[in-house]
């Protein structure tokens, strides 16, 4: 073990934290507006990878320009799984709410498991086996391409949040509820934006990752359980603590794996998990 | 009268809170609303407010039925609501708290303008513009609450105890300001706990209890009157 693999492999830790991130925010987007976990979250981002293979299969689409496609169709996948999933949740019991996004993940998998088998699929990509190198180590360009589309796109959506009407209402709405509807700030249309754009993070985080990483229907998984890790140590619903969990998972993730064994890597990312909640419960940079 | 509230019931889960209240404000006027905890006073203005759409009973601006309606059709049409808790966005910055003020009006130049205002009315605010709202003082918070509900030119401002844990002299600061916008040509119905400084600074006063008017008359009169001085104001009328 030369102090170079380690380096090697906290750089691809990086690469695998900006996805994390980008796939934290939104996790934690949902969370902070509607107080409201999407375990299904993870479904709808091996549903945008099962998108991404079938264009490039059917229409010899480059897996990385299916970004803007897998972005609007799971946008409106969001849409729809608001109005009629959410909505009618929403003034129902907590447990409710939280068997509505677990029976998602239920439907939305195993429907990719009847439709698709549990093969595992890829599409191949010039961009999986290229290599850049960075310093005098070695990072695969799929990965590079993952990593600055996710910045890429964590940016535009904080920027939305900064500076639009729009998104600033939806920070309002987030921080106090009634507030915001004494202000005409109507809860269901920004309810149903959020849910949009944070499965379309989703969607561009498949098209991202699908250059260099198999699909299959349980895929989800291995972005779902290193996300909530990245969001509780940025701090539930914080959506800029979340970025910089993402990036610190993606590091024990992959550079933890490597440095002991790789089975145990998701093993590591709950202990960090653990370990922040038990000493800080709000999150590592929670308020 | 601008505002009429007539014969309204309004319940909170089993517990009947308003049992045929009529309570009614002319245009110009401050009105004060008073009485014991559990009288009914703010859930009045939640009624009118549309955040608690009364049982039965007619609320009227002008001479159109608003009782039922969203909160955000009762802005569109001048009734705007300051709550009695602390309702600033305290991530937001001041200048993004008066925007979400003017969250119902499209972007224009007016909206820059009127926010100006403002800040111009609420001097400790204008020079925090982008300071995040969670640093300000409690009297700090209760002005730019009421500067974000006159970005809506309200024709009725209802204000919840907007004096509420404030210190005497912040307390006056805040009465001082609801009197400015009187001058203005704003509307008031106020609910208030510090009775005494109510009744100075309003025209008329209705005195609540048990989710009834018991009492209503000249801010002044009631000032003096040996019944409301006994009940609500604590010791009798000075000689």
């Amino acid at each position: 073990m030369t102090l170079e693999i380690a380096l090697q492999s906290v750089v691809s830790g990086l690469m695998f934290g900006g996805v994390i991130g980008l796939v934290a925010v939104g996790v934690s987007l949902i969370w902070g507006i509607m107080d409201l976990i999407n375990f299904a979250y993870g479904e709808y981002l091996m549903w945008s990878m099962y998108l991404t293979f079938f264009l490039w299969a059917g229409l010899g689409i480059e897996p990385i320009l299916t970004v803007p496609i897998t972005a609007v169709v799971l946008f409106g996948a969001g849409v729809l799984t608001y109005r009629s999933v959410i909505r009618p949740v929403l003034r129902g019991p907590i447990f409710a709410q939280i068997l509505s996004t677990f029976g998602l993940l239920v439907l939305l998998r195993y429907t990719a498991w009847l439709l698709f088998r549990p093969d595992d699929r890829q599409a191949q990509s010039a961009l999986a086996t290229s290599v850049v190198v960075l310093g005098g180590l070695r990072v695969s360009g799929g990965e590079l391409v993952a990593f600055a589309g996710s910045l890429v796109a964590t940016t535009a959506l904080f920027a939305f949040l900064a500076y639009t009407k729009t998104g600033k209402a939806l920070r309002a709405l987030a921080q106090d509820r009634e507030a915001a509807l004494a202000l005409g700030i109507e809860p269901d249309r920004l309810y149903a934006l959020a849910w949009g754009l944070s499965t379309a993070a989703a969607g561009v985080a498949g098209a991202l990752v699908s250059s260099f990483m198999y699909v299959n229907p349980l895929v989800g998984d291995v972005f779902l359980l290193p996300a909530f890790a990245a969001v509780a140590l940025g701090g539930f619903g914080n959506v800029y603590g979340a970025v910089a969990g993402g990036l610190v998972i993606g590091v024990v993730n992959v550079t933890g794996g490597t440095l002991t064994m790789p089975k145990v890597k998701l093993a590591l990312v709950y202990l960090v998990f653990v370990g922040v909640l038990f000493m800080r419960p709000k999150g590592l940079w929670g308020r | 009268m601008l505002l009429t509230v007539g014969d309204v019931h309004a319940t909170y889960g089993r517990f009947d809170v308003l049992r045929g209240i009529s309570v009614g404000v002319a245009a110009g006027e401050i009105v004060a609303v008073l009485g014991p905890n559990g009288a009914g006073k703010s859930t009045l203005l939640k009624a009118i407010a549309g955040f608690l759409p009364p049982r039965q009973g007619s609320i009227r601006l002008s001479d159109e039925e608003i009782a039922g309606l969203r909160p955000s059709a009762l802005l569109r049409k001048g009734v705007v609501y300051v709550m009695q808790r602390s309702s600033v966005f305290p991530k937001l910055t001041i200048l993004e708290n008066l925007e979400m003020g003017a969250y119902i009006r499209p972007s224009s130049p007016e909206v820059k303008a009127d926010i100006d205002r403002v800040l111009g009315l609420f001097p400790q605010l204008a020079g925090r513009r982008h300071q995040r709202a969670e640093g300000l003082s409690g009297g700090e918070r209760r002005m730019l609450e009421i500067g974000r509900a006159l970005l809506l030119h309200p024709k009725v401002l209802l204000l919840d105890e907007p004096t509420m844990g404030l210190a005497p002299l912040v307390a006056d600061l805040i009465f001082e300001k609801i009197l400015e916008l009187r001058a203005a040509g704003t509307t008031v119905l106020m609910v208030e706990q510090n009775a005494r400084l109510a009744l100075e600074v309003s025209d008329r006063a209705y005195v609540l209890e048990q989710g009834q008017v018991r009492v209503e008359g000249r801010g002044q009169e009631l000032l003096t009157s040996d019944a409301v001085r006994r009940a609500y104001l604590g010791g009798a009328a000075p000689r």
